[in-house]
């Protein structure tokens, strides 16, 4: 301000003000000092009144509800016998399923000669179903797994890993797609139906192990409920927003053409949202395989199951070379999928993308002649090769007969059914399980030590600096301490609402007896979320600024997302051994990816006009941040936390079997130890709560704070 | 051509150091290799054929001008004729491909990232056609904003934003949040924003663009008002003549990057360069904007005219018709010395006025 402006000569007539919509000055909350507030109060609290109340158990000790649910446990097995639900619904369903994974299993993963198909015809089969859903790369992609899963030994578990997913996929879609067209077509249907599906998501997929491991028995066919159950909510969810995206207008010019609700979804809603319906498919199969995997902990068949031995021996080589095959499955199904959804929007869906009477028979003959600019994807890429429909079923007519042949035969002999012991033979020998897992432990020792300085200093400071004074502060002081400083929090962050919530879920912890193991589980899923949110704000602003370093991390980062949450641990196992800081760490890796991509997607959704606006005021590159980007990004940060935190809980519980201990290992030691069952279903029913709890404030803050 | 365009201007500007802003030879081509482009033979090409044949596009081309202080400098073109590009290069938003900015005596474009800075922070500031604001920022935080980026205290930068609110009309709204006002309040806060600075320039994209009409008009008179009252050099962007003829003491029209026609707006209608602008400004009510100096001829003789009080070149048509419809004879037309540089009567004057109702072109005979 070097110079002032020159008086006005008069008082100048001030222009009339335009009517304004609305200018409610909203009074300031002072959030972040009532905040302070409380933590003063918490830790004059914890200064005076620690370790009184803590309600700590010892790991073998058990309550009353405890017992009660061990008692409840044995009635229903015994009721198991003959009772028409237990017995007639449920114990039906469990022995068709049970059967029929076990019918697929012996006809395809099993390795006795004679009636059954072995692994030529397997993978003669699956490379033909391949190429017909999703073309040659992907083909080539499945038949150079399946050979890797057969090489290294890992054919048996790979193949059952793959029947149960692709069973629980194949169900979820016969559930799945019928309802969510009807939660697409009803207001009410979709109404009732979101807060379940909420649930069935929000809820660690660890929580509910043990209750359905209850009513269907441990086997196959709990592994199929449990992975349905998890993998069902993307596909419907996706489902009903593709039908409901469908443009207006177009629903509207079919009416006009007096079709019913039937022609309506068939010939225009369903092939307009094909594509949609294909990436949900795709979703919902990389959670089933995700969850497929966990489920080794109640005795499904497949690659989890050596993964939970090894990781229970802690022999990382082992655990890592089932992983691997894990990751060589996720990426060949994510691959396929994606190759089919890319595949399943037709010539036709570029007509119907010009024009909204595209599904009508006689126009679509006119449209299609339209010149290639006019339509969605003009101008960019070659036109495809297709077949003509005929010529494309005469050659998958002429491919299917190898494929068939390569069947029969593999049924006849034993080297092609079962898989050829390639240990003996000089290169391949190298990939089998043995020399593998050895090689993998031998450079994993190498690269623990050669960082062990760096991944033990890191472990240090993350546990003495805040793992440790954050535990002690959390549940080394009465219970009701930390329940009043949760419901203060959940009030200042979100309203009273949240604070309904979290007043309920604290109940419901408290009434488990586990709430000491709570608070340690909370502990970890704060500190894990707060480095997922320094590393997910650090390269999500690099990302969101950068095209180049987008375009670099990008790829990493979906890669990542297509692992199962299971195998994260063989890694942070490797690095950090068997603390919990391992969980800790596992649940950093598997979240970042997620929060980052929110992150990155937000500081780039920022109005390029306020960029430039703010540029010209001649701001630095520190500020552009600090003052524009991320206070404008903070939608995106709010939600990448509540994400973030949600997929940390999950992890955090499912690290408790690699040392994280607390909610996850109690899970876990109710399967192992008879006595201890009903406490394991305590644990899985405090998880939830804590899950519910952290979700619902973390989505009030958001609604409040991400304007 | 360019400079034939500068000496036209009605403000002449013979010394670059003098003038508050002065663009020479500037260019932007947007592509891959836009560097390696300049000074071939290849930029002599239309847009259209460059594109073809190498992918890049001219955004603007070889453009000069020269803006006095204290100037409202219009630059008017179609969508897509480069006028954002230009007001962006000149503040090096976008960086220019080649040509020199001088404001104020120093070259923008031979500046360091750090003194660029410094430029965008004391000596030029922008207001948007969507206004650019902060969100999450009161209205007082949001004019405040480019004090508080160069590092002033809170009091006074608050005070002076203060200063501003008030100067635009906005009282009683500084602890609003900028999407609880109207268009129009908003590009006050747009306004209040790049005037806090105390800059020597305003650059205005568009400004008044995203509003309607109404409320366009009270911004124009607004702006009017501010000019007169603070005084700024000012850079407007507009592409509705009205507009430009309204703000503009000079007004530099643009078509496929390139200039096309720099002048005084009575210039622009009276003297059109070419049938692009003829055509552009075809519908305008030619005797609200030409002055008598476009429809005088000749004197018949010495003293014709001599009758009646002489009227000054520079008074617009509509203002100088009812003394000359009220004179007997002719009436004669003085410039600022005195001098008698011509005569008009009743037919010079109606043919303006009358003929612009059958969408012929008057003002063509005035030369």
């Amino acid at each position: 301000m070097t110079t002032t402006l020159e008086p006005a000569p008069a008082p100048a007539p001030r222009a009339t003000k335009e009517e304004q919509p609305h200018t409610v000055v909203m009074p300031s909350r002072h959030t972040g000092r009532k905040l302070l507030v409380v933590l003063v109060l918490w830790l004059v609290a914890w200064a005076t009144l620690r370790g009184k109340q803590t309600l700590a158990l010892a790991n073998a000790d058990t309550t009353g509800l405890h017992e009660w649910l061990n008692e409840v446990r044995d009635r229903v097995q015994l009721l198991g016998q003959d009772n028409w639900f237990f017995h007639g619904v449920l114990g039906s369903i469990a022995s068709v399923l049970d059967s029929f994974v076990g019918f697929l299993q012996s006809h395809l993963s099993s390795v006795t000669p004679g009636a059954y198909l072995g692994w030529l015809g397997v993978l003669a089969l699956a490379a033909w179903v391949t190429y017909t859903l999703a073309g040659l790369r992907s083909t080539l992609l499945v038949t150079a797994v399946l050979l890797f899963l057969g090489v290294a030994g890992l054919w048996t578990d790979g193949v059952d890993t793959l029947i149960i997913t692709v069973v629980s996929v194949l169900i979820c879609i016969v559930i799945g797609l019928p309802l969510g067209i009807a939660m697409s077509r009803s207001h009410r249907t979709s109404a009732l139906m979101t807060p379940v599906l909420d649930v069935m998501q929000t809820m660690p997929s660890f929580a509910y192990l043990t209750p359905i491991a209850l009513f269907f028995g441990i086997g196959p066919a709990c592994a199929i409920v449990l992975t349905l159950i998890y993998a069902l909510p993307p596909l419907v969810r996706i489902t009903e927003h593709g039908l409901r995206s469908v443009a207006a207008n177009t629903v509207e010019a079919g009416r006009s053409l007096g079709v019913t609700k039937g022609q309506l979804l068939r010939q225009v809603q369903l092939p307009m949202a094909k594509r949609t319906i294909v990436v949900g498919i795709n979703q919902s199969t990389m959670a089933a395989l995700s969850m497929a995997t966990i489920a080794a902990l109640v005795n499904g068949p497949g690659l989890g199951k050596p993964v939970v031995a090894a990781l229970q021996s802690l022999n990382v080589g082992a655990a890592s070379v089932a992983g691997l095959g894990i990751v060589l499955i996720a990426i060949m199904l994510d691959r396929t999928t994606t190759a089919a959804s890319e595949r399943s929007a037709p010539a036709g869906q570029r007509v119907t993308a010009v024009s909204s009477p595209g599904f009508f028979r006689g126009p679509t003959v006119v449209m299609e002649k339209l010149p290639r600019w006019a339509t969605e994807e003009g101008g960019h890429g070659e036109p495809a090769k297709r077949l003509t429909p005929g010529g494309r079923r005469l050659v998958l007519g002429l491919l299917l007969v190898p494929a068939l042949v390569a069947a029969y035969y593999s049924t006849l002999y034993l080297q092609l059914s079962q898989f050829p012991d390639v240990s003996a033979v000089p290169l391949l020998g190298e990939l089998t399980s043995g020399p593998l897992s050895t090689h993998i432990n031998d450079l994993t020792t190498a690269v623990v030590d050669a960082l062990s300085g760096l991944t033990n200093g890191f472990k240090d400071l993350v546990t003495l600096g805040m793992l440790n004074p954050l535990q002690s502060v959390m549940s080394d002081l009465p219970w009701w301490v930390m329940a009043l400083v949760l419901l203060a929090v959940a009030y200042l962050l979100g309203g009273w609402r949240p604070t309904v919530v979290t007043a309920v879920c604290e109940a419901v912890i408290l009434g488990t007896g586990l709430w000491y193991d709570a608070m340690v589980t909370l502990t970890m899923t704060i500190v894990a979320t707060l480095l997922v949110m320094l590393i997910a704000v650090v390269l999500g602003v690099a990302m969101g600024r950068g095209r180049r370093t987008d375009t670099v991390i990008r790829p990493f980062l979906d890669g990542f997302q297509t692992i199962p949450a299971f195998v994260y641990l063989v890694p942070a196992l490797a690095l950090f051994a068997a603390t919990r800081f391992t969980a800790i760490m596992a649940a950093v890796a598997y979240a970042v990816p997620i929060a980052t991509k929110l992150v990155a997607d937000g500081v780039r959704g920022v109005s390029p006009t306020s960029v430039e606006a703010a540029r010209s005021t001649g701001i630095t590159r520190w500020q552009m941040i600090s003052k524009v980007q991320l206070p404008m990004a903070r939608e995106a940060l709010v939600l990448a936390t509540n994400q973030g935190l949600l997929y940390v809980l999950s992890m955090v519980v499912i690290g408790g079997m690699v040392g994280g201990g607390s909610l996850g290992y109690l899970i876990v030691q109710g399967f192992v130890q008879g006595q201890l069952f009903g406490k394991g279903l305590a644990a899985g029913i405090a998880i939830t709560a804590l899950g519910i709890m952290l979700d619902r404030i973390a989505r009030y803050a958001a609604a409040r704070y991400g304007r | 051509m360019t400079d034939l365009a500068v000496d036209r201007a009605r403000t002449p500007q013979s010394e670059a150091s003098s003038s508050a802003l002065s663009v020479r030879g500037l260019w932007k081509v947007f592509g891959p290799n836009a560097e390696k482009l300049v000074g071939t033979p290849d930029l002599e090409l239309s847009r259209q054929e460059l594109q073809a044949k190498s992918g890049h596009v001219i955004g603007v081309r070889d453009v000069s001008f020269d803006v006095a202080p204290g100037e409202v400098f219009v630059v008017m073109g179609l969508s897509g004729s480069g006028k954002s590009t230009l007001v962006r290069l000149v503040t090096r938003l976008i960086e220019p491909t080649a040509g020199t900015v001088l404001l104020g005596g120093d070259d923008l474009t031979a500046m360091g990232e750090e003194q660029l800075r410094e430029i965008r922070r004391r000596k030029v500031s922008m207001v948007f056609q969507h206004f650019g604001l902060l969100p999450h920022r009161k209205v007082i935080d949001n004019i405040a904003f480019g004090l508080e980026v160069r590092g002033e205290d809170k009091g006074p930068r608050r005070h002076r934003a203060q200063e501003m609110v008030d100067l635009v009309g906005l009282s009683g709204y500084e602890q609003n949040y900028p999407d609880q006002l109207s268009g129009g309040m908003q590009q006050r806060v747009g306004l209040a924003r790049a005037l806090a600075g105390d800059p020597a320039v305003l650059m205005f994209d568009e400004p008044f663009s995203a509003l309607d009409p109404l409320i366009r008009r009270d911004m124009q008179k607004e702006v009017i008002r501010l000019h007169h009252e603070v005084g700024k050099t000012m850079v407007f962007i507009t592409h509705d003549l009205d507009e430009a003829l309204k703000l503009g003491d000079r007004i530099l029209i643009m078509r496929d990057g390139a200039i096309v026609q720099v002048g005084a707006p009575d210039e622009i209608i009276g003297a059109p360069a070419d049938e692009y602008v003829r055509d552009f400004t075809a519908e305008v009510p030619k005797s609200h904007v030409l002055t008598l100096k476009w429809v005088m001829r000749e004197p018949g003789s010495a003293d014709e005219g001599a009758g009646a009080p002489a009227l000054p070149d520079t008074t617009v048509v509509r203002e100088a018709a009812r003394a000359v419809l009220a004179a007997d004879g002719p009436v004669r037309v003085v410039d600022s010395s005195g001098t008698v540089v011509g005569v008009v009567d009743d037919e010079d004057i109606l043919r303006v006025v009358v003929v612009e109702q059958h969408g012929d072109r008057p003002g063509s005979g005035a030369s």
